[in-house]
């Protein structure tokens, strides 16, 4: 458990300023939340859950879904990551992930709940399906791609000229991408997306992001654990 | 809507009738006051203008202002919002705009896509629909507690989101043969229900019953079809 050290002005001046985050070793979607404290510079205490056995204050905390992760600041959980980050974004104004300008702003929330709604099924339908199926999956991964590589013409990040919500979104295909080719043998992103790949490399490295990334030897183990689950050795 | 001037704002908004994402955007442009026009597309052929601002999903409600496109209603929703200030729809604590943009989706999945399920699924999966729709009306049933509208003493962003329940529901509840607006379950529910239609915005959208129960019949035989022939 990593428990940040309270500052002393910090203490005088926001004495009720407490950030907890719940969420996994693993979680993508708990990273994202990760990566906007930290892009922001927010002390928070951080609480790894092992799923199979949630916490009672976890459970308090996010009675609906009984997910992670789960955002408390002050008491008060948020949970939901998209939720969870415009919350944040709303509350510490400091390197904004969401830009004035309601076009953009509007432009990157669609591109996120495309990333949820589409690339995040697909992707994981391609992990668990055999024959078929996961032609069919691929065929869809391959039409919702060539979305995503439109949209990144003429930008550097999802969020154009910096890293924004979208960017954050997204993040999950720098590491997982790499992770999931290597345990299934398949090419999932390839050279038909320059664009794409650029972004993958730009966001992996990015000092900010570099050093939050889950240990790859334990992500191998996880993924390839799970994936055996899913096709079991005939 | 209303001559478009050389001042005034081009909006446009790429809509259906039946479609309650539609209407929920027309509301939010009435309450604001927003003059904009209005294209109707139709069932069964998407249009050029539809296909060409919304090429991702090819989907209803598309809002144009100044020929810039914007899709996915709840986003049309805070875009308006940001834009033009009057009248807010969302509410100013981020704590309160988090739980908003928390429960909409929640009650669009669970209530609406739920619904619409329950109009063409059929023995275990419309249970599953129906416990589902149940357990969510439950939770709006409770979050009405002491509230005049889900925004609190005034109609709200959750209102608007949740709005088409006083219209759509009772006439899918009519063809999918179930209750899922019970006014003996949901008392609260059932009287928000009468004062959301009282609402000057939200009468242009109350459409005669048979209407919708008309088009949820053919939309529920379409959908049948679809699901036998996809699971040949």
């Amino acid at each position: 458990m990593y428990i940040t050290p309270v500052k002393q002005e910090d203490l005088a001046n926001n004495m009720a300023e407490e950030v907890k985050l719940f969420k996994t070793w693993s979680t993508p979607f708990g990273l994202r939340v990760v990566w906007a404290l930290k892009l922001k510079g927010i002390e928070y205490e951080s609480i790894d859950e092992d799923l199979s056995n949630k916490s009672a204050l976890l459970l308090q905390y996010n009675p609906v879904y009984k997910k992670v992760p789960v955002l408390v600041h002050n008491g008060k959980p948020v949970s939901e990551s998209l939720v969870i980050l415009e919350y944040i974004d709303e509350t510490w104004n400091q390197n904004p992930l969401l830009p004035e300008d309601p076009f953009e702003r509007a432009r990157q929330r669609f591109w996120a709940k495309f990333n949820e709604e589409k690339l995040l099924p697909t992707i994981m339908a391609i992990f668990t399906k055999e024959g078929k199926d996961r032609e069919e999956a691929m065929a869809a991964w391959v039409e919702n791609l060539k979305f995503v590589e439109e949209e990144l013409k003429g930008k550097k990040f999802f969020g154009s000229e910096k890293i924004g919500l979208a960017d954050l979104v997204f993040g999950w295909m720098a590491n997982l991408i790499g992770i999931f080719e290597e345990v299934t043998g398949l090419k999932i992103v390839d050279e038909r997306y320059p664009l794409l790949l650029a972004w993958m490399q730009e966001f992996y490295e990015h000092p900010v992001i570099k050093d939050t990334w889950p240990p790859h030897d334990k992500m191998i183990i996880k993924w390839q654990a799970l994936y055996e689950n899913y096709h079991p050795a005939k | 809507m209303g001559e478009i001037g050389e001042n005034e704002e081009e909006v446009k908004l790429v809509g259906a009738w039946f479609s309650p994402y539609v209407h929920r955007v027309t509301w939010v442009l009435k309450l604001k006051g927003i003059q904009y026009e209005y294209v109707e597309e139709k069932i069964n052929s998407k249009s050029s203008l539809l296909l060409d601002c919304n090429p991702v999903h090819k989907k209803v409600p598309v809002l144009l202002h100044h020929g810039k496109p914007i899709a996915e209603s709840l986003f049309i929703i805070e875009y308006i919002d940001e834009t033009w200030k009057q009248n807010p729809i969302l509410p100013t604590d981020p704590y309160d705009r988090a739980m908003a943009r928390y429960w909409a989706p929640y009650i669009d999945q669970m209530i609406l896509e739920g619904s619409k399920r329950a109009l063409y699924v059929e023995g275990e999966q419309l249970k599953k629909e129906i416990k589902k729709v149940s357990e969510a009306m439950e939770v709006l049933e409770g979050m009405l507690k002491g509230k005049k509208y889900f925004g609190g003493e005034r109609l709200g962003f959750l209102d608007i989101a949740f709005g088409w329940i006083a219209i759509w529901l009772e006439a899918i509840d009519q063809v999918a043969g179930v209750r899922f607006l019970d006014s003996h379950k949901y008392p609260l529910i059932h009287k928000w229900k009468n004062k959301f239609r009282e609402i000057d915005v939200v009468k242009d959208s109350l459409f005669p019953m048979e209407k919708l129960v008309c088009f949820f019949k053919k939309y529920s035989q379409y959908s049948k079809l679809k699901l036998s022939e996809a699971t040949k």
